[in-house]
């Protein structure tokens, strides 16, 4: 039995190198969110184009909220994806214009175009608290009752879509059916 | 002590003590970086309050820094609401409870105590008392065997003499 002690130290060292090696690939920005599996919080906002605006306006099947700003670079690389998901009607997508002012968020979606439903206005970031926002570019999948059940911090691009949002779609999908 | 004299020359080092001084006044210098609080407070209890629960909840876009240190856009949300929630007469408890639900544990520089944090908690002492059991085997076993090498027999010690004096 002692003879194999000799290998403890190996065996440990080779343990947490995989374990470190592992923590390399990990993506610290990726946090998990509280609000999984719980409804959108209440609110009664106004859109950037001034009307009022509540939960019940939301809509009736699965639908994208996007997280952006007029100030926010990223926002424009993500743009052109959520331009064709409005466009070819593959989802709906609500923007939530995030620490913006209302003036510069409608000049930013009249020059490069408009791929939202509607943009609830957060001037002051207070509605991004209740729903757990860090930062503009952030995307939540919002299912037919209003519960939200995937969150993605940064952009999401052509890439991002097709690995993780159509995969957590027919997830959804498939529950629902089953139900 | 022989080890700790060669290190002297570390110390004798102008370039060294001058960086170190650098260093220092780095340190001292981010720690006076906190963000400059132009809230009211109706009195001084409210205040360290605010003071201290914008210094125990972190940032969640820097992730390094706390609320009060912070200079992005949520930290200064959250500091607001820190300060709304401290004026509506909310406890510390329940303004812990308001950022928990949103943010998660992460929100915490001391996380509390759950499954999901267990590790968090007791990891690092469990890995040190695995260390610590395993150092002190090594130095009991190193310290036996010093002990027994060092006597020699008559014999041994005759035949270590014989050997030094062939070597010169």
């Amino acid at each position: 039995m002692s003879r194999f002690n000799f290998f403890i130290p190996a065996i440990g060292f080779f343990v947490l190198s995989l374990i470190l090696w592992r923590g390399l690939y990990l993506d610290p920005k990726e946090l998990p969110s509280m609000l999984i599996d719980k409804p959108m919080p209440e609110f009664a906002l106004t859109t950037v184009d001034g009307n009022e605006i509540s939960n019940a306006d939301l809509p009736n099947r699965m639908f994208l909220l996007n997280v952006w700003g007029s100030y926010c670079l990223p926002c424009l690389i993500e743009h052109p994806t959520l331009m064709r998901l409005a466009e070819e009607g593959e989802i709906p997508v609500i923007g939530i214009n995030y620490r913006d002012k209302k003036q510069l968020a409608l000049g930013w979606l009249r020059d490069n175009g408009n791929p939202f439903t509607f943009s609830i206005l957060d001037e002051s970031g207070r509605f991004g608290i209740d729903l757990g926002v860090y930062g503009a570019p952030e995307t939540y999948l919002v299912d037919a009752d209003g519960v939200i059940r995937y969150r993605h911090v940064s952009v999401l691009d052509e890439g991002v879509w097709q690995q993780d949002f159509l995969p957590a779609i027919n997830k959804l999908q498939a529950e629902s059916y089953a139900q | 002590m022989g080890a700790f004299h060669k290190f002297t020359w570390l110390f004798k080092s102008r370039q060294l003590i001058s960086a170190l001084l650098l260093m220092l006044s780095v340190l001292v210098i981010s720690t006076l970086n906190a963000q400059v609080d132009t809230f009211e407070f109706e009195n001084e209890v409210q205040q360290k309050r605010f003071r201290t629960l914008s210094n125990e909840l972190r940032c969640p876009m820097c992730q390094n820094t706390n609320l009060s240190g912070s200079t992005g856009g949520v930290a200064e949300d959250l500091r607001r609401e820190v300060h709304r929630m401290i004026i509506d007469g909310f406890s510390d408890t329940e303004i812990e409870q308001f950022m928990f639900d949103r943010y998660g544990d992460f929100i915490f520089y001391r996380p509390r105590l759950r499954a999901e944090t267990i590790l968090l908690w007791f990891g690092p002492p469990m890995f040190l008392l695995i260390g610590g059991y395993l150092a002190l085997g090594i130095w009991r076993r190193a310290s036996s065997t010093t002990a027994e090498s060092a006597s020699l027999d008559p014999e041994q010690e005759a035949q270590l003499q014989e050997l030094l004096r062939n070597k010169y």
